[in-house]
């Protein structure tokens, strides 16, 4: 068990796109313990992807059970190889990344996601998530194909507006 | 020994006006920081964050000619930098209604008892000349927790001021 080190922008390595992981088996898993530590290690994150270490595997862990207000979740997820399949609804949220230190910002995310993936077993699951934790699975995601939040970034001036007439649209 | 200043520039907006400065401040030998640039009703706008080498006077002189050009009247202080220690903002209140005076006071007053900190705040003047109306979005820290604040804005907004607050949780991901 290891805490890694965290790439940060704009170390280039953040932007290339991560390569599907071929066999779920006891290598993998050391990896994915290790992921797990350097996300319990960094300041109060909700997820964590392996790129974000230097390993370019499709990898992602997503954990919502700490936020400050408790959010519908799903426990610690351990997603390999996630694909989502179906997004649902739009909405604004403030985001920070640990490889983008000392900044946070708007960004407009599928309110609700279905998704598959692998678990620690390599077992095929399959999920629906909404709010924050969609959220988290997205920005991690997004991180497989070399994407950081700063890539999507919205004016705050168009934040109000817009959240409310989703809210009256549900 | 570079020191930061505060650079405020205000003039009558056009097209044009930061590409200039910014070119007379590079040119100058300036480093550009945070900076917050907005129209405002027909008026252009700048606080910028300007790292330079030299005197007030000096940096003074390097803006003359461009402000003078742009038609901008310009103000600068000394400050201390303190970059990379964002503070997080955890509330946004939206607040409007038709426009009068003394909507600003009475809300941030009530707020700021509450105890807001306030990090970011716009407001616009909409609706038309005969029928204004007046937009408030705030960011801020909550020094009190939310519910405090809730609590403040629904006193200070029962007569045709409409106000939205909501918790703002940061993912850090």
């Amino acid at each position: 068990m290891a805490v890694l080190e965290i790439l940060t922008y704009p170390d280039e390595r953040l932007k290339q796109a991560s390569q599907p992981v071929g066999t779920v088996d006891e290598v993998l898993r050391a990896f994915i313990a290790d992921l797990e530590e350097t996300m319990d290690a960094g300041p109060g994150g909700v997820g964590i992807a392996a790129p974000q270490v230097g390993c370019f595997e499709r990898i992602v862990i997503v954990d919502c059970t700490r936020t400050r207000k408790p959010v519908p979740n799903h426990g610690r997820l351990y997603l390999i190889n996630p694909e989502i399949t179906k997004w649902d609804g739009m909405a604004v949220g403030r985001e920070g990344c640990m490889s983008v230190p000392d900044y946070t910002g708007n960004v407009i995310r599928a309110e609700a996601v279905s998704l598959k993936a692998l678990d620690l077993q390599g077992q095929p699951l399959e999920l629906r998530c909404e709010g924050f934790e969609a959220r988290a699975i997205q920005h991690e995601m997004d991180h497989l194909d070399g994407l950081l939040f700063l890539d999507r970034l919205v004016s705050r001036r168009n934040d109000l507006f817009k959240r409310k007439v989703y809210q009256q649209s549900k | 020994m570079t020191h930061w200043y505060m650079l405020t520039l205000v003039g009558k907006d056009r097209p044009g006006i930061v590409a200039h400065v910014s070119a007379a401040l590079f040119d100058g030998g300036c480093n550009l920081g945070e900076a917050s640039m907005m129209r405002l009703g027909g008026n252009f706008t700048i606080m910028l964050m300007v790292q330079y080498a030299g005197t007030i006077k000096g940096l003074d002189d390097l803006l003359e000619p461009v402000a003078d050009s742009l038609g901008l009247h310009r103000h600068i202080d000394r400050i201390e930098a303190e970059l990379h220690h964002h503070l997080e903002p955890d509330v946004r209140i939206t607040v409007y209604g038709a426009d009068r005076a003394g909507i600003v006071a009475r809300i941030t007053g009530a707020l700021a008892e509450a105890g807001l900190h306030i990090l970011d705040m716009e407001t616009s003047v909409a609706g038309s000349a005969a029928k204004p109306i007046y937009i408030m979005q705030i960011e801020g820290h909550a020094a009190e927790g939310v519910e405090a604040l809730r609590s403040a804005l629904d006193v200070v907004t029962q007569d045709g001021i409409e106000a939205q607050l909501e918790f703002i949780e940061t993912l850090i991901g």
